[in-house]
């Protein structure tokens, strides 16, 4: 997993609650086997003016200058903001890949969906929470002065603003230490192999009916 | 012991290891797989020369990318035109043959959508930690079980471990009393739910949903209920087990017989919540306040009862509501205070996760029997959940009430649920569906969904438009209850 510490970027506003899976990458991209190419197609409904598809050379394709991702000052961004309850419905990984695979690193909303927070966490993809009111601070102020920029320190667990200001984020320990070290789930889990396998042994011996080869 | 939720029972009886920084492992009994979120987690496994921990605990369907005719279908695999999705379905076959994972393909009797299937095999049982990269697998939770949406790097995990790295959620129960009117269903409850909390009204929670009504509901319904659970912003939906999950239950492939079944019972009537277990947040609604629901945006909290209209932004609570109100208005091309009964229709879809099983097929049965699709309805289609589900409901005779009513009657699939086969909608299009998103684009690109329960969208293919199912002769029948 890629890793991450702290890093410096150009912040585009998403200015729209509840900004949902299906929005972020619309299902017919789902049908890749793979896990990258997803950049081009992200906010794909939003970005271009025609229905996309899967494989297609989207340099030709109509795009919507109105969605603020078209809009040259925001061409580099690397930082998302975002409204309340951002990339609720479904489960698809696809989504975290599509924000990464972008070019952006972190993501700041008021609140995010479940699932997609634990997604965009195992993809190296930072998702910071902070309060409403300063979200809606932070849109005014991109909004305002155009290459607006955010300092994002996971170790320090802080977001500094071009000013000087400093606001500080949760993050829980477990998630915040595998993204600094980029450290792969898999592998920490099956340092308890053994823990495993007699908690299994034991949940066999008690309930032997949810497991098919001991019927 | 303190007393303890139905939650609380089932994470403890699957806890691994719980660790300082909060997080824990988790014991998983069921892994269900799709063809959409698994290629690249089996690729995962490949790169890392990995095994899956235990084959038995799997079990995988193809379902979001089948066609559903029967002309396609009768070629297999060949059937799928699109050759992107063809490669998915294939990797789907390929990973399985490999691993060694019992899969039911295109063909197999007993296909269908991954959360109909697990249940009607008795795959999903009482007291059991199931995942599926799929985030309806919250359906599952209808059986007193732990079930939740996983990502495809949890996939990946679940296949590698048998465990799942997570935190405990927090504890939320939604009480629905008093009893529902005729010709009101588990669908118009769960939408009254979300209408209520909203989307991000369980976020952070396992939701136990609970009362007399959920008491009152037959299994297919308790699916409908918990299968929304994350509409309402909560991976985890479920119920507590009694007669009716039991009942269901017993001699289903899956299920255990003999001495195991009994003592399998035995422990299954523990998975309730103690009397005076404690929730973090407690949510009740009164059902006779609850009418047929529609949902007229872009959200599923953004639904409303069919005697109501469409609301108006101006009146909206925050700037952020008004905000979405006046988009979603825009999106779907309603204006404030449009009659519910007066929106235009095109399309109607029964199926999905959420209502396709057989007691959803015979509720819209019951409507559509003796009765023809409105001239300006371009498309009825009827997609039962499962081979079998389609099986049962043509040895009742349902299919000819659907075909001669003029609705199609198709194979099993998610189909235009999420339209990533080629059913969909065209842009612009009006549907009545039974499915559970109504996102933009969710049916097609453009297209306009407005969820429903199976008797309500049966009665709007009839008359064109959207009615009030309470007011049909077929609910003298009653068969809104269980046939
Ligand atoms: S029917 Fe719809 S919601 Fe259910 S699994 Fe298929 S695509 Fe997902």
């Amino acid at each position: 997993m890629k890793q991450f510490t702290r890093f410096q970027g150009v912040v585009a506003p998403l200015d729209r609650a509840n900004v949902d899976t299906d929005l972020i990458i619309p299902k017919q991209f789902l049908k890749s086997i793979k896990r990258t190419g997803f950049g081009v197609n992200l906010f794909d409904e939003l970005r271009y003016l025609d229905e996309g598809q899967p494989g297609q050379d989207c340099a030709n394709r109509p795009i919507n200058p109105d969605f603020v991702l078209n809009q040259p000052r925001y061409q580099n961004a690397e930082v998302l903001l975002a409204r309340r309850n951002f990339g609720c419905g479904s489960s698809r990984e696809h989504a975290p890949w599509a924000l990464e695979d972008f070019g952006f690193r972190v993501v700041i909303a008021p609140s995010f969906a479940d699932i997609f927070y634990n997604n965009a966490f195992k993809n190296g993809l930072l998702l910071v929470v902070l309060a409403e009111d300063t979200v809606d601070r932070l849109f005014n102020a991109v909004d305002a002065s155009p290459d607006y920029a955010l300092d994002v320190d996971l170790e320090r667990q802080q977001v500094t603003l071009p000013d000087g200001e400093s606001l500080s984020f949760e993050v829980d320990a477990f998630r915040k230490h595998c993204l600094l070290e980029g450290l792969d789930d898999i592998g920490i889990t099956l340092q308890d192999e053994d823990a495993i396998r007699a908690f299994e042994a034991k949940h066999r011996a008690r309930r032997p009916w949810l497991f098919r080869d001991s019927a | 012991m303190a007393a303890q939720t139905l939650y609380d029972k089932l994470w403890e009886q699957h806890l691994v290891k719980q660790r300082d920084d909060g997080t824990a492992l988790i014991y998983i009994d069921r892994h269900m797989l799709h063809e959409v979120t698994s290629p690249q987690a089996f690729e995962g496994l490949r790169l890392a020369n990995r095994r899956p921990w235990r084959l038995d605990s799997n079990l995988a369907t193809t379902d979001h990318n089948v066609p559903t005719t029967l002309v396609e279908r009768a070629q297999g695999n060949k059937g799928i035109k699109d050759p992107v999705s063809l490669i998915q379905v294939q990797t789907l076959d390929d990973n399985c043959r490999e691993y060694g994972i019992v899969e039911f393909g295109i063909n197999d009797p007993r296909q269908g959508i991954v959360h109909v299937v697990g249940p009607e095999q008795g795959a999903t049982l009482p007291g059991m930690t199931v995942v599926c990269g799929d985030s309806h697998t919250a359906t599952h939770g209808a059986f007193g079980a732990l079930a939740h949406g996983i990502g495809t790097s949890e996939v990946e995990h679940v296949l590698a471990t048998q465990c799942l790295l997570t935190q405990k959620m927090k504890n939320m129960q939604v009480r629905v009393e008093g009893e529902l009117g005729l010709g009101i269903t588990a669908k118009d409850v769960v939408l009254a739910i979300i209408g209520k909390i909203g989307t991000a009204g369980g976020t952070g929670h396992a939701i136990e949903f609970a009362g007399s009504v959920i008491e009152a509901l037959s299994m297919e319904g308790r699916m409908t209920v918990c299968n929304m659970a994350i509409e309402a912003g909560a991976r985890v939906g479920m119920i507590a087990v009694d007669d009716t999950t039991i009942d269901y239950i017993g001699n289903r492939p899956y299920s255990p017989t003999g001495e195991q079944w009994e003592a399998a019972v035995a422990d299954w009537r523990e998975l309730v919540s103690d009397a005076d277990a404690a929730f973090d947040k407690v949510v009740t609604l009164d059902a006779a306040e609850i009418e047929p629901q529609v949902s007229w945006g872009t959200s599923p909290e953004m639904v409303t009862g069919i005697s109501g209209q469409v609301p108006d932004p101006r009146a909206a609570s925050d700037d952020t509501v008004a905000h979405s109100h006046t988009r979603a208005l825009e999106y779907m091309g309603l204006s404030a205070n449009q009659k519910i009964t007066d929106i235009h229709l095109d399309k109607v879809f029964i199926g999905s996760c959420t209502n396709s099983r057989i007691e959803d097929l015979r509720a819209a049965a019951a409507v559509a029997k003796g009765q023809t699709v409105a001239d300006n309805i371009k498309l009825a289609m009827v997609v039962p959940g499962s081979g079998l589900v389609k099986r049962q409901a043509e040895e009742e005779g349902l299919d000819k009430i659907f075909i001669e009513a003029g609705f199609e009657w198709r194979e099993p699939g998610c189909s235009m649920c999420l339209a990533m086969n080629a059913d969909k909608l065209g842009a612009g299009e009006h549907c009545a569906s039974t499915s559970n998103r109504n996102f933009e684009g969710r049916q097609g690109y453009g297209g306009r969904t407005h969820l429903v329960s199976p008797a309500m969208a049966a009665a709007a293919a009839i008359a064109g438009h959207f009615v009030d199912v309470r007011r049909l002769p077929a609910n003298d029948q009653s068969h809104a209850k269980k046939a």
